[in-house]
């Protein structure tokens, strides 16, 4: 019994595990939450105090990255950014889904007037490019992070609601659910434990893609001045400031934006790699 | 005999020519149809839109600086003292005939504002869409002609950075080479074509990665079909198998990725265009938003989802015509 739960199991860990890809979008994360986690240990000064005497140096052995047009380490706040990156994906993730695998949940599994009304929302919600979509709420809920991140994961959730229920609709017809309704189980407990536990697989893909386009869209707000606001170490809107400084010194763009593109890549190789494992068939 | 022989064929024909006609017809009218439910969801969402903001919105739409009469103007205007399902009907009123209101910046109409910056952005998408076709679809047929070769891993991975890459950040790195390095190239503004090279680069290696990706994946499918196998053993070039076969059937899937990527462009371009200050839709928007302009907000966000609409609405009628299955559907 335990070989035919573990086996499978097993068979697409090996699977995602021999995929190189994969395994460095793995690491790449690890690397990201740990200097997450250890921020003031590797970096033990105050990454938003400026000192204005060494502003905008280059890299150099004090300051491995340079500094900034208020002096502020580089590298320090892009340590410290990490923190608030990772802090926004699993937000605008947890949004996305929690608003958006029950709604999907219902529209699959009841159909009928709930699935026209829900899907509607959804396609007016889709009319709009998700960027533009949290750039509109933003507009109306205010600029700071909390805000970011309900922004953006609303701009999330009609993907995971199209997803889940493009799943239930399949998963509904199975025999097993088919059973459990017969023998009079709520609706409810079936789509939780029976349904729910089906769809798992596309709605883990994408939320590792998902966490990468919130990193995305966060730095894209924080850039335009309308995301996070100074002085948090924020990897967006510390390339929106270094614009200004582009000519004198480039290295204060460079860095965040590297930061930035290893984060999403990471996001996006794992994303592929679990797909490529867990399932081929679900193609996003 | 033989002309009533002929004269019904010809008969048989103008009867099918007349069937296709119909049903082409009838799939016109139920896609447009269909784009009804999410133009309400549209103005239902901008129309809430004020409503969500704390305070008076007839002060919101005036804006910070407005006196007591503009304000009280507006909310006669707006019919902000009458039941909310009247507010309703007369904004739906207004937005039939493109009456969005007055900026409360400029006291501009919000629809001279849009008007004079909408085809900036729409030169700029246009040119990037098409270059990203040109790089994106020979790069995924060279790549689904050769899988696994090198030459498909270094596209497999060229696309899946350009995935990862922040927009923005790529504008500013192409800023730094081709204007601040080489001085080949202005950083930004308009006036000449060098103007429009480095947006719709960047624009363009924002949607490329898409195309690429799809192209690879549908050529690979049609190129194992049966087709493909008749037309080589026919004897056929490789090269009239690889575009006359398998890309005109790879085309539906490709096409629809174009279209939804004009999505992803109209996103992207808020930022290009805010790196370098490129004077469009994009840039009006976080403009406004950062001076609280809300008639603009409102107007851009309804054009940016009509624009979306549209080119949506323009592909579902392309396959209809490259594809006659689909109005038979």
């Amino acid at each position: 019994m335990t070989d035919s739960i573990d086996g499978p199991l097993r068979r697409k860990w090996a699977k995602l595990k021999r995929n190189k890809a994969a395994l460095l979008g793995g690491i790449l994360i690890i690397i990201y939450v740990t200097s997450a986690l250890f921020a003031p240990v590797l970096f033990t000064g105050n990454p938003s105090a400026p000192d204005l005497m060494n502003s905008l140096e280059s890299p150099s052995v004090d300051h491995p990255l340079g500094t900034d047009e208020l002096g502020r380490s580089i590298l320090g706040r892009i340590i410290y950014g990490s923190r608030i990156s990772l802090l926004i994906a699993v937000g605008v993730v947890s949004v996305g889904m929690t608003i958006g695998i029950p709604l999907g949940l219902v529209s699959g599994y009841y159909r009928g007037k709930v699935d026209f009304i829900i899907q509607r929302a959804t396609d007016t919600m889709l009319a709009f490019p998700g960027f533009l979509l949290a750039l509109a709420l933003v507009a109306v809920l205010g600029v700071g992070l909390k805000n970011t991140v309900i922004s953006i994961g609303i701009s999330m959730v009609p993907l995971y609601i199209r997803l889940v229920r493009g799943c239930v609709l399949s998963v509904r017809e199975e025999v097993y659910v088919e059973a459990a309704r017969a023998v009079g189980t709520r609706d409810v407990i079936i789509l939780i434990r029976h349904i729910l536990p089906n769809v798992m697989v596309p709605i883990t893909v994408q939320t590792s893609l998902s966490m990468g386009t919130a990193i995305l869209f966060a730095a894209g707000l924080g850039f335009l001045g309308i995301g996070i606001q100074p002085p948090t170490p924020e990897w967006g809107s510390m390339l929106g400031s270094a614009r200004s400084y582009l000519f004198h010194a480039p290295h204060v763009a460079t860095f965040p934006g590297i930061a930035i593109f290893l984060a999403v890549l990471s996001f996006n190789l794992l994303g592929d790699g679990l797909r490529d494992a867990l399932d081929p068939r679900f193609k996003i | 005999m033989n002309s009533s022989v002929s004269f019904l064929i010809k008969l048989a024909a103008f009867q099918a020519s007349c069937w296709a006609e119909l049903y082409m017809l009838n799939y016109i009218l139920k896609r447009l149809l269909s784009t009804i439910p999410v133009l309400i969801g549209i103005s239902l969402l901008l129309f809430f839109m004020l409503r969500m903001l704390p305070g008076d919105p007839a002060q919101v739409l005036a804006g910070q600086m407005a006196s007591p009469e503009e304000i009280e103007n507006i909310r006669h205007q707006l019919g902000l003292d009458r039941p909310i399902y009247i507010q309703y009907i007369s904004f739906l009123g207004r937005l039939a005939k493109f009456d969005l209101g007055r900026s409360a910046r400029t006291q501009n109409p919000v629809i001279e504002e849009i008007w004079a910056r909408l085809p900036n952005t729409l030169l700029l998408a246009v040119i990037a869409i098409a270059l990203a076709c040109l790089v994106g679809i020979p790069a995924g047929i060279i790549s689904a002609v050769k899988p696994y070769s090198w030459i498909d891993y270094l596209v497999s991975i060229t696309a899946l950075f350009g995935l990862s890459m922040p927009v923005f950040w790529l504008g500013l790195m192409l800023v730094v080479v081709f204007s601040i390095v080489l001085k080949w190239l202005p950083a930004g503004g308009t006036g000449s074509w060098q103007h429009v090279v480095l947006p719709s680069v960047t624009l363009a290696a924002f949607v490329v990665a898409f195309i690429a990706r799809m192209t690879r994946s549908t050529m690979l499918e049609t190129l194992s079909q049966d087709f493909t196998t008749t037309a080589r053993s026919k004897g056929l070039q490789e090269w009239v198998v690889i575009i006359k076969h398998a890309l005109k059937n790879a085309l539906i899937p490709i096409i629809t990725v174009v279209g939804l990527q004009f999505g992803l462009l109209l996103g992207g371009a808020v930022l290009t265009e805010t790196v370098f200050a490129w004077p469009g839709l994009g840039r009006l928007i976080v403009d406004s938003i950062l001076a609280r302009d809300y008639p603009v907000i409102q107007g851009t966000i309804l054009i940016f989802g009509l624009l979306y609409i549209l080119v949506n609405l323009i592909i579902d009628l392309l396959y209809a015509l490259v594809d006659p299955r689909i109005r038979y559907d």
